[in-house]
């Protein structure tokens, strides 16, 4: 059985809708970024399937420059929640109602 | 054969490794699972033939990134689990999965994929690193040095946000002083 | 020439904005005097036009371009020949005697400063409408009379039938408009051109239908203007304005506007003989007509008013049947007696403290002696009495009749000069002979500034004059443009026995008025008759437009204000700002803080452009689809 590209894709998209969950579901704001991790990883494999599928390297290319935002993310995002931490002594999503309109 | 198994063996794994570290209340557990879905990860882009996009993906997310995540975790109090109202899962449940339906319908339905062509090919006879490394620093030089950048902003930004007031331990300040009590909140906040 | 031409033209303009200035202030004595002795200026600056036309030129300038838009052209051009010159003669005499009058008669009004200003800028519409070299420039001027004559009926807009009157006249108006606008319409569109002479050059070339409607929808302009049946209606309301207004624009100059379209567009009515007929006709209807109504009024300016109505009908015969001159001079001598008339009317209002029911004066030609001389002459030379202006000029239109064959029309008119006379002397004696009557109503009648009867004067004596005087004078220039034709009887003594015998009529019908209303006595059985009851009330013809036109045209207006506006129009506007105060009002909910429920709507955003992303692509594909199996369809 060959394996094509759009097993691939479908993969990735399960793994996508897997992280989709986690973001609506999650309540601590740590395990919130583990799922956008989820996320992030779900597209990286579209993009290293469809870059060899294809015999293209934008893909790839593509893939590490979101492994490089994902880093920053996680070293601001970690920062900031930090901060939110030291501030209120909780990280829960319900809290954060600052924004309210 | 040997591909498709590897395939549906790593996928399988990811999947569940994925799920728990979604579903799970155990935060460590999270951690864990996700950790192992990142290396599982990492199997997928060996067997497309990335290489070295498979070797980043292992030193810089489960080396760099769930180490920082690791440390995260020792900082806040996670054993105290923060108490997750469930509203609705049925709501996030179905919205998760029609959006994998519909982006699964965009993927299957000859909307997109027909119309790629390749930009870079892959060269014949060169190792992966090798041309990934000839790509990177031709045409993708300067998204390459903006991301250099970008990743000493980010870090430079963390320490920061992370170091303020390093120097006062929160533990040891009295009740009334300390940033966490409720007073001072709210005079941070007015 | 050009420089007096523009004094001519101008000097009203700067007289009007001078008293503009003054507007809003209490009464000041000058904004009365400038604009006075500039239009007195006006009126030399024409008399220097008339000698140099009646040496046999004319004077053309084209101010500057006003429009220019491809085989459009339309300059601000104007003309100052023999046609012109003649309603310039008309509109400065009558118009600077007005004014001098306006003087003493607006005195102790409030309104003096913005009276003057209106006053003026009717004189300068008037002379662009009559100067204009094109039918633009014509319909200018005729716009703007057809304002100052809104703003001056309604000048005393305090009071309600002032107020509708104004209204009145204005709407009237503007339905004629429209014909007259859709004649222009079609001049412009079979000639290409406004330009008298272009147009009058080329209307013989085009097709007779084409004539016939353009004949025809500028007649329609000119019986708005001219009040003729059945737009006449707000002549007799207009006189809720001022008398020295009623003189100048409601008898003398702005009424008169539609006889000078006609005679003005007298080569393309040439063409089309069939409709002067009609217009002829509808003439002769309307003098008969007004004249009856004017038997019965008990209102002295109305009854003025309908006397204007019924000579305009004559006009409208003289022109309709191709007499152009004669109609042109009857406008002339009609002009100033029945100025005069109406400026003694004003005299008789002021001194009984705006009393009109000549059946409470009576006997006042004791104390307004030149007043009752002045009113005297003008209803003699109304009357059409030789050797006045009046004989002259109305007993032409009389022999154009004759002489054309139009033996009813003939008939017509001749009954109506009989009334002519006999409603002009009733008023006569009922306001200056027999019992003084007002006594017993406790009013003290003083004869009005002696400034103002001197410069009535002029009036008076052109009344006199303006037949015996002019008349060769005027032939031998106005020919020169207008067609000519002499109108004699053939046989001296068919001539003899109509002259003489339309004067014993009239004379008759003079002694008979006098007879009847010396004593002003109320004979009751005629007064509850049926003709006197139906001319009384004009013909039932306002209650008539009020029934069919207004009432409907109100309750058209309330169903659609209830059911159209309210609900259709209102309701579609306050829907649209319901539906985004709602909007906001539901959706607020969402913005209230919680990361998490903003991620919710994030993810129902994501399925939402995923769901649209998958339908267009549907749509296009089926569209695409379409276009490739339509083609096969049609062919």
């Amino acid at each position: 059985m060959e394996i094509g590209l759009s097993h691939y894709l479908v993969l990735s998209t399960i793994l996508f809708a897997i992280g989709l969950i986690g973001v609506m579901r999650r309540k601590n704001l740590l395990l919130l970024f583990f799922a956008t991790e989820i996320l992030l990883n779900s597209v990286n494999v579209a993009f290293a399937a469809i870059s060899h599928y294809h015999g293209d390297l934008t893909g790839q290319m593509f893939a590490f420059f979101v492994i490089a935002i994902a880093a920053s993310e996680v070293a601001v995002g970690l920062g900031l929640l930090i901060v939110w931490y030291k501030r209120t002594g909780k990280i829960d999503l319900d809290m954060m109602t600052t924004m309210r309109g | 054969m040997f591909e498709a198994i590897a395939f549906y063996l790593f996928a399988i794994l990811t999947i569940s490794m994925f799920s728990i570290a979604v579903l799970t209340s155990q935060a460590l557990y999270a951690l864990t699972a996700l950790a192992a879905g990142m290396i599982f990860i990492s199997a997928f882009f060996f067997i497309l033939g990335a290489d070295f996009l498979g070797a980043v993906q292992i030193i810089v997310y489960t080396g760099a990134v769930l180490a920082l995540y690791a440390f995260g975790m020792m900082f806040f109090d996670t054993t105290r689990d923060v108490v997750e109202k469930r509203t609705s899962p049925m709501l996030v449940f179905g919205m998760g999965g029609m959006a994998a339906l519909l982006i699964v319908l965009i993927f299957a339905a000859p909307i997109v994929s027909d119309n790629i062509t390749a930009l870079y090919p892959v060269q014949e006879g060169v190792g992966n690193a090798q041309a990934v490394g000839m790509v990177l620093f031709t045409k993708y030089l300067v998204p390459f040095e903006v991301a250099a950048v970008m990743l000493l902003v980010a870090m430079i930004g963390g320490i920061i946000l992370a170091g303020k007031k390093m120097d006062t331990s929160l533990t040891l300040l009295d009740e009334d002083k300390s940033p966490l009590s409720v007073e001072t909140n709210e005079k941070a906040a007015s | 020439m050009e420089t007096y031409l523009y004094i001519a033209l101008f000097a009203p303009l700067v007289g009007s904005l001078f008293a503009g200035l003054f507007g809003a202030r209490p009464k000041t004595i000058i904004a009365g005097l400038v604009p006075t002795g500039l239009l007195f200026a006006s009126l030399v600056s024409s008399t220097i036009l008339l000698t140099h036309v009646l040496a046999g030129n004319t004077v053309h300038v084209e101010l500057m371009t006003w429009m220019e838009t491809g085989d459009l052209y339309i300059p601000f051009g104007f003309v100052v020949d023999q046609v012109s010159v003649t309603m310039m003669m008309v509109v400065t005499i009558v118009s600077t005697v007005v004014h001098v009058y306006s003087i003493g008669y607006m005195d102790h009004d409030k309104g003096f400063n913005r009276f003057f200003s209106y006053l003026s800028a009717f004189v300068f519409s008037m002379m662009v409408l009559v100067m204009s070299d094109n039918f633009a420039g014509l319909f200018i001027g005729w716009e703007g009379v057809g304002l100052c004559s809104w703003l001056l009926i309604g000048f005393w807009y305090h009071k309600e039938s002032a107020t509708w009157a104004a209204n009145e006249a204005f709407i009237m108006n503007r339905i004629a408009d429209l014909g007259m606008l859709i004649g222009i319409f079609l001049i412009y569109w079979n000639t290409g051109s406004l330009q008298y002479d272009q147009v009058f050059a080329a209307v013989a070339g085009l097709e007779i239908s084409t004539v016939v409607w353009i004949g025809i929808f500028l007649f329609i302009g000119a019986m708005g203007k001219s009040a003729q049946f059945p737009l006449h209606t707000w002549l007799a309301d207009a006189m809720e304005g001022p008398t020295p207004v009623s003189a100048l624009i409601h008898a003398a100059t702005m009424v008169t506007a539609g006889v000078y379209l006609v005679v003005r567009a007298n080569p393309i009515y040439d063409i089309i003989p069939e409709v002067g007929t009609v217009i002829a006709s509808l003439g002769a209807f309307v003098a008969m007509f007004a004249a009856s109504m004017a038997l019965v009024n008990r209102d002295m300016k109305r009854i003025i008013a309908y006397s204007t109505l019924s000579q305009l009908g004559y006009m409208f015969v003289a022109a309709g049947l191709g007499a152009y001159w004669v109609a042109l001079f009857h406008l002339m001598a009609h002009a100033f007696f029945k100025a005069l008339l109406f400026l003694g009317a004003g005299n008789v209002m002021h001194a009984m403290s705006d009393e009109l029911d000549p059946f409470k004066m009576g006997g006042l030609s004791k104390k307004m002696k030149g007043t009752f001389i002045m009113m005297t002459v003008a209803s003699v030379a109304l009357a059409g009495i030789y050797p006045l202006a009046g004989f002259f000029s109305k007993d032409m239109i009389l022999e154009v009749a004759f002489v054309e064959h139009h033996y009813i029309l003939y008939t017509v008119l001749l009954l109506t000069a009989g009334l002519t006379a006999f409603y002009s002397f009733r008023l006569i004696a009922l306001i200056f002979h027999g019992e003084e009557r007002y006594k017993l109503f406790g009013f003290d009648p003083h004869e009005a500034y002696k400034y103002m009867l001197w410069f009535m004067a002029p009036l008076a004596v052109l009344a006199v004059i303006a037949g015996m005087m002019f008349k060769g004078t005027y032939y031998d220039m106005v020919t020169q443009l207008l067609p000519a034709g002499e109108y004699h009887v053939h046989s001296a003594f068919t001539y003899w026995v109509m002259t003489i015998g339309t004067q014993i009529f009239v004379g008759l019908a003079i002694v008979y008025a006098y007879r009847k209303y010396e004593n002003a006595k109320i004979d009751k059985k005629v007064e509850s008759g049926f003709f006197y009851q139906l001319l009384f009330n004009q013909y039932y013809i306002p209650q008539f437009y009020e029934e069919f036109f207004v009432k409907p045209y109100r309750d058209l207006s309330m169903i659609f204000w209830k059911h159209i506006d309210l609900k259709v129009v209102d309701a579609t506007v306050d829907m649209i700002g319901n539906t985004f105060y709602k909007t906001g009002k539901e959706t607020h909910v969402m913005q209230n803080g919680n990361l998490s429920t903003m991620l919710r709507w994030m993810v129902a955003g994501l399925v939402f452009l995923l769901v649209s992303a998958i339908v267009f692509a549907k749509a296009n594909d089926i569209f695409a689809y379409m276009v490739t199996i339509v083609p096969g369809l049609g062919a």
